[in-house]
């Protein structure tokens, strides 16, 4: 899974920040039947969470709503010098994570 | 006798040079200040999207297209890179020139085409399938390269037969509704055909990410879907056929910036 995420690398204390996400995925609804006329099974990313310094800042549910290649834009409060984790699972059980840093000023 | 002969042949030469003129103007059925590019049709938070470098979801195919660039494969394990160094500037305005004809085989190639005769015979890779995930990747990240660059497809030597049966395509009557393009693209562009506005159908942002698609697509298609619409016959991925077509789109299109990744219902 290709994904891009963007997080200011610095940012003054109690500053709030702008994250942004876009993972490639198929999101398949579930609702689709293949050619032959079988139901083709619901895979989305389920869960997305973002963890700020060990502690869940963002959390979202997905379901059969969601387009393809989901965006996903939020915001955090800049407390303190440390790493944004993020993490998905989709419904067939593919996870992937990523780390990026922030520094804090003042 | 005399006279009246030199009479007969003025104004034979006044007819020729009239059809040459007529010919001329019909060329360039959209001249080229009124060129509009598909994303002028577009709604507002469509145009957005593709202007963002972040969010534009083309961007996931660029940004793989950009590994596969320098990932070794075939007997050699060499790459694209160990050639063609880096794309952003060997690359820079190389798809603008395409569909060319290859100097090598003599024949009419696309960006996919030519991408997949570097794999087969620089490389001894196997060739990228038409719509893969891989094919996509490369030629949006290729394309990228030539970002706010004209196209400037040659139409001379061996390419202008090549044109000449891609424009006779373009005008032929297709399909159960009997349409050519030009009867949307170039006589009712601007209109609206039920929900939407028909475009200029020109291919200055392949490989582009379809809305409709959910997902990244070429130009060829994006021409088989426009064959669906007017249920024509389908031709196969990479048909002669088509590139021809894609040479007349590109003559037509000259002077049109790449947006390549491209966002488009």
């Amino acid at each position: 899974m290709t994904a891009r995420i963007q997080i200011p690398p610095q940012a003054k204390r109690g500053e709030i920040v702008e994250i942004r996400v876009l993972i490639q995925h198929a999101m398949e609804t579930g609702y689709r039947h293949d050619d032959v006329g079988r139901l083709i099974k619901r895979n989305v990313i389920k869960l997305f969470s973002c963890r700020y310094n060990g502690v869940e800042v963002f959390r979202a549910d997905l379901s059969s709503g969601i387009s393809a290649n989901p965006y996903l834009q939020f915001c955090a409060v800049a407390e303190a010098s440390g790493d944004f984790e993020f993490y998905w699972i989709d419904d067939e059980g593919r996870q992937d994570s990523e780390r990026q840093s922030i520094a804090v000023s003042g | 006798m005399k006279r009246g002969a030199r009479l007969v042949l003025a104004a034979a030469l006044a007819a020729t040079a009239f059809a040459v003129g007529a010919a001329l103007a019909q060329e360039r059925a959209i001249p080229p200040g009124e060129l509009k590019s598909g994303s002028a049709f577009l709604g507002a938070d469509l145009r957005a999207l593709q202007n963002d470098d972040f969010a534009n979801p083309g961007t996931l195919w660029v940004e793989r297209g950009e590994k596969l660039w320098s990932a070794p494969a075939g007997k050699d394990a060499q790459s694209c890179a160990s050639c063609h160094r880096d794309a952003r500037s060997s690359m820079r305005g190389v798809a603008a020139g395409y569909p060319r004809i290859d100097t090598a085989s003599g024949k009419l190639s696309n960006l996919e085409g030519r991408i997949n005769s570097c794999r087969v015979e620089r490389m001894g890779a196997e060739p990228f399938r038409y719509e893969s995930e891989e094919m996509l990747s490369i030629t949006a990240y290729v394309a990228r390269q030539s970002r706010g660059l004209p196209i400037a497809a040659s139409i001379d030597g061996a390419a202008r037969a090549h044109f000449d049966t891609g424009r006779a395509a373009y005008y032929q009557r297709r399909g159960q509704m009997n349409l050519s393009c030009a009867h949307c693209h170039e006589a009712n562009w601007g209109k609206r055909l039920l929900s939407e506005t028909i475009s200029q159908g020109h291919p200055n942002a392949y490989p582009a990410y379809r809305m409709e698609w959910q997902t990244m697509g070429s130009l060829e298609r994006r021409l088989r879907a426009c064959l669906s619409g007017i249920r024509a016959e389908m031709l196969p991925y990479g048909s002669p056929d088509y590139l021809d077509l894609e040479l007349f789109l590109a003559w037509r299109a000259q002077g049109l910036p790449i947006e390549t990744p491209g966002v488009r219902r």
